[in-house]
């Protein structure tokens, strides 16, 4: 069942489009530079609580925003930034999170990475990891009994969130339930500071494909057509109803685990290996080849300004104020009498 | 014809898949077998696939409960036994609680706790957990004490667009009946005096109520008239129904069945002793079950939980302040 990519073989294909690769170098670009504009807004202390970069993650996360289709569900992690903006969050929404803007869909009641938007049908987080993954797929077996065809839900983990129940029940229901859902897995060598060894003891994750009865893909995550072939292929697999599909990226995470972080823990020689190759160069050498230096350009071009934009835009929105703000957690309390009979 | 409290349970999930198709049923066993109590028997057939047996899971079955109550379901979650609602703990309390205020957006659900001890189940098929719930803002709590509450909170705990704990107790399952099920009720979040009396307040919920109304009895026969006050739902707290309560009788007995550190007994002493203090004539108490595991022995756990017996001492404790 599981099936290892053969990268050479994907390499070789012709199966990337442009205009697919422009949506992938389009949103790896604006989270590039996006996230780097928040690194120093936090260091200029203009930050609501923590930042979370997925710098060298963009490509694997990227993908997976591209590959789905509106009316599909997205559940990203803490280092999606890529795929939050190219399965459509808007870049104001993403900042509003971070700058403490009551225009936000949290309107301040959360913020940095646990954005969401259901009605875009971006889940929000938890912190609490791999409990997206059953969370999703309550989504998916809901469209399932509404009627609703051919949509597909792809969630977002890292390794160290596969050592959890949640992660292990998530996806053994999403299998028993046969269900739409894509799992992608940033194996980027780190949970934290605690390296793979100590998180768990087999080779490689995408073996455990196989005890879930799940198709599996192992990808380099590291190089944008790669990621954009296998994840695309999976999300059609799951579309087509092949059932749940784990795709396994490896790679590796290029800043600390949030910005107070310095990251000092990553071994060199895993800094220095093919896992640390930085995605954004990778695409940018890649297009420099074929003689796109001049797209390549013009993209990042359009992201630096769209930054800027987004920036000056929300800074001059109004932050929440307590004495407006209705504290309520539920809905229901409050309500009159409420009659059973019908 | 008799209804029991389990009947009226089935009755409501029944008239709920029945009356709305955003409804469905996933737990163990709760499929073809019909539930490990039977609560959701010959469901499975009446209504095929919206009766879902779900794999040994307690964590993703509420998971996959909150992803589908954004996607507009209106899932019921039956945990096999209260107890084991511990492992789906993190997806009820950081999840399905706090949708509603982080987004907007409801998280219409119901989470069934086959609760409260019954003699011989020992310390993980005995528990009560309303306590653990009601502390974390963004859920309702019920705790039915009667047939006709099993029904009609049920029905309006399923209506609801946020996410209920409904602790339905098992002592009661099979001996508490009634003649009929009802059309109409009290709102769940009103307390209802079950039983008048001028001398003395009880404030009790769910079972206890049972053990209240007959201790309620034995002090009569002494010369008082205890005031019995069902909670129905703990989450939110009646305290207006409680404080009227305290007004006409000046005593206060809070009883749970559950440990006796925090939890609703200890919320309603501490609302009635700050809102109320002028309007006791004694120092409010409470009973509780004893401060360890519940033990699996007859003996032992008789002696464990409140009684009528326990119930009437603490009474009288109050009355002769």
């Amino acid at each position: 069942m599981a099936i290892r990519a053969a990268e050479a073989a994907v390499r070789s294909s012709k199966e990337g489009n442009f205009e697919m690769i422009e949506r992938l170098g389009r949103a790896m670009l604006r989270a590039r530079l996006l996230e780097e504009k928040l690194g120093s807004l936090y260091r200029a202390g203009r930050i609501v609580g923590g930042v979370y970069l997925g710098r060298g993650q963009e490509a694997l996360s990227g993908a997976g925003g591209v590959a789905l289709r509106k009316g599909d569900v997205f559940a990203p992690l803490i280092r999606d930034m890529a795929g939050r903006l190219a399965f459509g969050e808007p870049m104001v929404d993403a900042l509003r999170a971070y700058l403490g803007s009551r225009l936000g869909p949290m309107k301040g009641r959360d913020g940095n990475i646990h954005r969401g938007d259901l009605s875009r049908g971006i889940l929000p987080m938890i912190s609490h990891l791999g409990a997206m993954v059953s969370t999703v797929a309550g989504v998916l077996v809901a469209k399932r009994m509404k009627g609703e065809k051919g949509r597909v839900g792809l969630t977002c983990a890292g390794d160290g969130a596969t050592s959890t129940g949640s992660f292990h029940e998530g996806l053994n229901l999403a299998a028993v339930e046969r269900l739409p859902l894509v799992l992608v897995v940033a194996d980027n060598g780190y949970a934290y500071s605690t390296s793979r060894d100590r998180q768990f003891a087999c080779e490689d994750l995408v073996d455990r494909a196989k005890g879930y009865g799940v198709e599996g893909y192992g990808v380099d995550g590291t190089d944008p057509q790669a990621c954009w072939n296998i994840i695309h292929k999976a999300v059609e697999r799951a579309r087509e109803g092949a059932g749940p599909q784990l795709v396994v990226g490896k790679l590796l995470r290029l800043c600390g685990h949030g910005e107070h972080d310095d990251g000092s823990y990553v071994e060199k020689k895993m800094k220095s290996s093919e896992r640390g190759r930085d995605c954004l160069k990778v695409m940018e050498e890649g297009m420099k080849k074929n003689r796109q230096e001049k797209e390549w350009q013009g993209w990042r071009e359009d992201a630096q300004r769209e930054v800027e934009e987004a920036v000056a835009k929300v800074s001059a929105e109004p932050v929440p104020d307590p004495f407006e703000e209705d504290w309520r957690a539920t809905q229901s309390v409050g309500m009159a009498e409420v009659m059973v009979a019908s | 014809m008799s209804v029991t409290y389990l009947d009226a349970i089935r009755s409501a999930q029944e008239k709920a898949l029945r009356d709305d198709p955003r409804v469905f049923i996933y737990g163990q066993d709760v499929g073809r077998f019909g539930g490990a109590f039977k609560a959701t028997k010959n469901l499975a057939e009446k209504f095929p696939g919206r009766v879902i047996d779900s794999p040994i899971s307690e964590d993703a079955m509420v998971g996959m409960a909150v992803g589908a109550a954004m996607e507009g379901m209106k899932p019921i979650v039956e945990m096999q036994f209260a107890d084991f609602s511990t492992v789906g703990l993190n997806q009820m309390l950081n999840h399905a609680a706090t949708t509603f205020w982080r987004t907007g957006k409801p998280c219409p659900m119901v989470l069934r706790l086959p609760s409260g001890g019954t003699p011989g189940s020992g310390p993980f098929h005995s528990q009560s957990m309303e306590a653990i719930y009601s502390h974390y803002p963004g859920i309702v709590v019920m705790t039915p004490a009667t047939v006709e509450d099993a029904y009609t909170m049920l029905l309006e705990a399923i209506q609801m667009p946020d996410p209920v704990v409904f602790c339905e107790h098992k002592l009661l399952y099979y001996h508490l009946k009634s003649e009929s099920l009802p059309e109409s009720a009290l709102s769940a979040f009103r307390a209802q005096v079950v039983r008048a009396g001028r001398d003395i307040t009880c404030v009790t919920y769910s079972a206890m109520v049972h053990e209240a109304v007959a201790a309620a009895q034995e002090l009569l026969d002494e010369g008082y008239e205890v005031e019995v006050v069902d909670l129905r739902t703990v989450k939110p707290l009646d305290t207006d129904t409680i404080l009227a309560s305290v007004a006409r009788t000046g005593r206060l007995l809070a009883v749970g069945e559950s440990w006796p550190w925090g939890g609703a007994s200890a919320e309603v002493v501490a609302r009635v002793a700050s809102e109320g203090f002028e309007l006791l004539d004694a120092p409010p108490k409470r009973l509780n079950a004893k401060d360890t595991p519940i033990p699996y022995h007859p003996n032992l756990w008789a002696a464990h939980r409140p009684t009528a017996i326990r119930i009437a001492a603490g009474l009288r404790e109050v009355l002769r302040y």
